[in-house]
């Protein structure tokens, strides 16, 4: 609207033009409502104030008009909870083939590392049409990635990650803002989202970058002596961990998960919690010896292996970087959201 | 029936609660109702200066985009300590602490509440809590926000956490002992007559208020218990790094924090059904909707408190479970608000200055009501949550709503309390002055929050600042609005007109005590043979109505 | 409710005999009664949320980490806990005693079994003494200096225990056992002031509703811990 006083935030995400829609939907009923209410106030008082020798008449109530007035909203309200669930579902449930774009919060300050290898602090630099995957977590306390133009939120916690997801429909630079207050410097850990057009994207990329996250992720795979257990074939003392991403794992117990990203980065840090099936409890748990940039790496790491044959990404350089976004199957588990504990 | 009107000023001063016994003794030993209630009134008026004092520095802050009043730090005791202090010190006591002592036991027609002495006990905590948190705020304060999420507050703040969380624990056993002493007199000691549905609906509110204190307060007890312990022995509870889940700290917050908002409201719906019943001079519409509404709300409200953690991490299904329940609790409101308005109807209106207050809690809380479902709506709190959105819609409520309600109430039962009637034409210029300034605070907040400027912010960008003046110009005038009615309640105490045991011509037994009551209420027990709201026997002129205990 | 079939009652003041313990406010002494019993009851409701909230973290973290809660279970004693259990409920027994013995004038048995009530509620909190010096000793007492390495999973001898899933255990068996016998010292207050009152002869079969009230609160007290006594001891075990 006005330069310096606008009225609405820019719309900048396919999410934002369904959450407006909803947001109008809401206004309109609840404008009327407050219309209706206003005007039968303003009227009754007016109509009947007191008069001499007119006394008000006694009316006990109205069972047919009371039962009208809770059925008629309860269906309103259904309506907008239907609708309000809808477009919620699909803000969390991020699409197959999202590229993946790593978080880390921390006091006071954003960390992002793309799949691709490029790093950001408070800036996320991502091309228009892209579906962009975020997995979130908090080095200390609890914040929340929040971007107003694409109506986008989601709190990043520590100790787990949590997943959101945007296409970004229109070039510019957006705020980001960290909305769960963390301590002094909360209103200060804010940034942008910069969408670029995907020719100047290309562009960005190619300015420099230590190499895809995978392969970080395999540097220290093997720097940490993981891969002396965790063996590409069945002769190690740790499962093999070709192709185990996004599938489903048996327990110690019975029960079965999903090998999702917070479950890899739950073995990492806590490999009792939940332990494989059919191996011994000897992994060690490496709390306090990997930082979260780095189980990222390794989370990236566990997502590029595919088993032979099924095709996907080599962590190699050598890839060209737009296909760091075509992972494999293995994304559709992904996508389906990566909360454990409801 | 109210006495015959007799010239006020030819009446000697009658033995009343206020004079009977003199000395501070008589007032900090008392087990009088009334007099607690007088008590309370002092305390919370306190406590809402200075809550008040706090919103004005934050207002005052964020007049421009910087930075540059206070320090972040500060900023953030300032918005941690003004809510604390107007929830827990102010808004919860507020209606049931200052008029629900006062009356209730009148209004059921009995001499006091069942437990006296407990009764004093739950003031002398309230101080004890509010003199905790005194203390906390001037050796320190604390910068948690009042929602005093982990692992921030058992792990990562520098501030004075642990006592400010032991002080809001003693403020809660004021609350809980409330709300059984109300439970129990409403059961236990109405007078004869005074049947479930011939009870105000001032006390069906209480009731429903009541029962959410005592099953909703212990479980904030427990968790701040849980959480002064993390704190102080790093346990491990809420912290990840140690096992536990800072998410269970947030369910078991708002599992009582959510109802604890009903209990801020409820009384409030339960003073504005009195005035407009009286006001219009007719029975409220739909009696037993009405107070089936009050206990539906206390029952459903338990239900929803994970509508304030739909961004946090839950499951999406535990999301729908709980933004659908959000929807059932919104319709005993919604009903409500319909009956009120629908009493309006055919009755015989009065616009004193109660009148205006519930017209103004009227309009207030329907908005507000309205804009709970926005943010029930899973779909629009994506984005409103944690922004001034939600700021916007509990100030309608508890400013809007409870607040009005509150002022209302006072204005209504003054000449009741304090023998004497206050400034007609100065009450109905604050309550136009509160209802203006309120809107000017809070209306532009709402497009701020969708904007996307997130809460507890003390710097902001530079687009957001047209709105936040326009706020703080609201809150000026809001201000004003506020000290008035301090002003001239303090003043009508000795220069006011002696008020008559009716002015109002009011329904309610509180109503055929003397102004101000005697100790001990009534002469002999009365006996109900009328239903609540006789407003036609009271308005039939000339004719001697149902007779009366006397 | 007070019985509503009677006309205006007169006041009461002075004008019939009652018991000095009749409170002014109160219409006449049933009143009173149901007013106080109600009372206790709403009290014992609010008791129940506020250890509620303990059992709620209590049970998630269980469901979290069973094994390890198991291997911390196993670390108590429940032969001590198990002896605790049976105190408690023979103190209950000597309440519901003390009771009768008021109904029924029974001077020198109200007090005695107001003594043993308060007998084996000491026994009880020097039990638990013992207990929890014994995880003092351990290092199980959840700080600094907790130490649970190499303790292994009952029913999986090649697993250990996490030690800080452990250590939530300890955590939560201090604060809920801790919270417990808070509780039973105030009751012992509670039942020095009864065991006072009824020296002092104030119980009467017509009054004695302080008993009444007190024996509902020792009772909860009572059931809290048969509620927390499998939780804490019995986890996983087996005969």
């Amino acid at each position: 609207m006005f330069d310096n006083f606008p009225l609405w935030p820019d719309r900048a995400s396919t999410a934002a033009g369904n959450v407006d829609a909803l947001f109008i939907f809401l206004l309109i009923v609840s404008g009327l409502m407050t219309l209706l209410i206003f005007v039968a106030v303003v009227y009754f008082s007016a109509r009947y104030r007191n008069r001499q020798g007119v006394p008000a008449e006694q009316i006990e109530g109205s069972t047919p008009l009371e039962l009208t007035w809770s059925i008629i909203p309860l269906f309103v309200f259904m309506v907008i909870f239907a609708w309000g669930a809808v477009v919620y579902f699909k803000s969390r449930t991020p699409p197959r083939d999202s590229t993946e774009v790593y978080v880390v919060a921390k006091q006071w300050m954003w960390k992002l590392e793309h799949a691709e290898g490029q790093r950001e602090i408070n800036e996320l630099h991502v091309p228009v049409g892209r579906d962009v995957k975020l997995i979130m977590t908090s080095q200390d306390v609890i914040h929340s990635f929040f971007v107003p133009a694409f109506r986008m939120k989601q709190d990043v916690l520590p100790g787990r990650y949590t997943v959101a997801w945007f296409r970004a429909i229109k070039p510019g630079t957006y705020h980001l803002f960290c909305t769960q207050y963390c301590g002094t410097q909360h209103s200060g850990m804010i940034g942008s989202i910069i969408v670029m057009e995907p020719a100047q994207y290309e562009a960005w990329m190619s300015g420099g970058s230590t190499g895809p996250l995978s392969a970080t992720g395999e540097k220290i795979f093997g720097e940490l002596g993981c891969s002396t257990c965790h063996r590409s074939d069945s002769q190690g003392r740790g499962p093999n961990l070709q192709g185990v991403f996004g599938k489903p794992v048996q327990l110690e117990d019975g029960r079965i998960v999903t090998a999702d990203e917070n479950y890899i980065r739950e073995c990492i840090l806590d490999p009792g919690a939940r332990r494989v099936k059919g191996f011994q409890p000897i992994m060690p748990t490496f709390q306090g010896l990997v930082s979260d940039e780095q189980v990222n790496a390794l989370v990236a790491y566990v997502k590029s292996l595919a088993k032979p044959g099924e095709g996907g990404v080599k962590p190699a350089a050598a890839v060209p970087v737009n296909s760091a976004a075509n992972h494999s199957s293995a994304n559709q588990a992904a996508a389906e959201g990566s909360q454990v504990n409801p | 029936m109210a006495t015959a009107p007799v010239p006020p000023a030819a009446q000697p001063e009658r033995e009343n609660y206020l004079n009977k016994h003199y000395g501070v003794g008589s007032w900090l030993f008392t087990t009088d109702h009334k007099r607690i209630a007088l008590l309370y009134l002092l305390s919370i008026t306190f406590f809402f200066f200075i809550g008040g004092f706090f919103a004005l520095l934050i207002r005052l802050e964020l007049l421009t985009p910087g930075g540059d009043l206070v320090q972040a730090d500060t900023y953030n005791k300032l918005f941690t300590q003004h809510g604390q202090v107007m929830v827990f010190f102010f808004l919860i006591p507020s209606i049931p602490a200052v008029l629900g002592n006062f009356l209730v036991p009148m209004m059921v027609g009995a001499k006091d509440l069942a437990f006296p002495r407990i009764n004093l006990l739950s003031w002398y905590l309230y101080i004890i809590g509010g003199i905790m948190m005194l203390h906390c705020m001037l050796t320190g304060g604390v910068d948690t926000g009042w929602t005093f999420y982990v692992p921030f507050s058992t792990a990562f703040s520098n501030t004075k956490v642990i006592e400010a969380g032991l002080a809001i624990f003693v403020a809660g056993f004021s609350s809980i002992l409330t709300g059984l002493n109300f439970i129990v007199t409403i059961h236990r000691m109405r007078a004869p007559g005074m049947t479930w549905s011939r009870l105000p609906l001032f006390i069906w509110a209480h009731y429903a208020t009541s029962i959410i204190q005592v099953l909703g307060t212990p479980v904030i007890a427990i968790t701040l218990v849980l959480v002064v312990a993390e704190r102080a022995l790093h346990l491990g509870i809420f912290d990840p790094k140690l096992g536990g889940d800072p998410l269970l700290f947030q369910h078991l917050f708002w599992f009582y924090s959510h109802p604890a908002v009903y209990i801020m409201i409820l009384p409030s719906m339960g003073v504005v059904t009195e005035i407009i019943a009286c006001f219009s001079r007719k029975r409220i519409f739909g009696y037993s909707f009405v107070a089936f509404s009050s206990i539906a709300i206390a029952v459903f409200g338990f239900l929803v408190w994970a509508h304030h953690m739909f961004v946090a991490g839950i499951s999406v299904y535990a999301a729908l479970v709980f933004s659908l329940l959000s929807y059932a609790v919104a319709v005993p409101s919604a009903v409500k608000v319909f009956n009120w308005t629908a009493t309006l109807y055919k009755g015989s209106i009065h616009y004193d200055a109660p009148m205006l207050y519930a017209f103004g809690f009227l309009g207030l809380f329907t908005i507000g009501g309205l804009t709970g479902l926005f943010l029930a709506c899973l779909g629009v709190d994506m984005h409103v949550h944690d922004t001034y959105f939600v700021i916007a819609h509990f100030h309608y409520i508890m400013v809007g709503g409870a607040l009005m309600g509150y002022l209302g109430g006072m204005h209504f039962w003054w000449p009741k309390i304090s023998g004497r009637l206050y400034p007609e034409g100065w009450a109905r210029l604050a309550a136009l002055i509160v209802f203006i300034g309120f809107n000017l605070t809070f209306f532009p907040q709402f497009i701020l929050g969708y904007l996307g400027m997130p809460r507890r912010y003390y710097q902001y960008p530079p687009e957001f600042q047209v709105l936040n003046v326009l706020s703080t110009a609201g809150a000026t005038v809001l201000g004003i609005g506020y000290l008035l009615p301090m002003i001239y309640f303090l003043w009508s105490m000795r220069y006011g007109k002696p008020a008559p045991d009716n002015p109002w011509n009011a329904a309610g037994l509180e109503w055929k005590t003397q102004s101000p009551p005697t100790t001990f209420n009534f002469e002999e027990e009365p006996v109900v043979t009328w239903e609540a709201y006789n407003y036609e026997e009271l308005d039939a002129p000339h004719k001697e109505e149902v007779p009366v205990a006397r | 409710m007070h019985d509503s079939s009677t006309a205006a009652v007169p006041a009461a003041g002075h004008g019939e005999a009652h018991n000095p313990a009749l409170l002014h406010h109160f219409v006449d002494e049933q009143q009173q009664r149901d007013a106080s019993n109600f009372g206790m009851w709403i009290f014992l409701a609010t008791e129940v949320m506020f250890f509620g909230g303990l059992f709620c973290a209590y049970l998630i973290y269980r469901r979290w980490y069973f094994g390890d809660f198991a291997a911390a279970s196993k670390s108590i004693d429940a032969l001590l806990g198990g002896t605790n259990t049976a105190v408690l409920i023979c103190s209950s027994l000597t309440v519901v005693l003390a009771i009768w013995a008021a109904q029924t004038s029974r001077r020198a048995l109200l007090i005695g079994t107001l003594i043993l009530t308060m007998l084996f509620g000491l026994t009880f909190l020097g039990i638990k003494g013992k207990e929890y010096k014994d995880k003092f000793d351990e290092h199980h007492v959840p700080g600094a200096s907790f130490s649970f390495d190499h303790v292994s999973i009952p029913g999986h001898p090649d697993q250990y225990a996490n030690p800080r899933h452990a250590e939530i255990f300890f955590a939560l068996y201090f604060i809920m056992t801790g919270l417990h016998a808070l509780h039973m010292i105030i009751g012992l207050g509670i039942f020095t002031w009864l065991l006072w009152m009824a020296w002092k002869g104030r119980f009467t079969p017509e009054y004695h509703t302080p008993l009444e009230i007190g024996g509902l609160y020792w009772h909860f007290v009572d059931i809290v811990w048969i509620y927390l006594f499998p939780l804490l001891y019995l986890i996983d075990r087996h005969p």
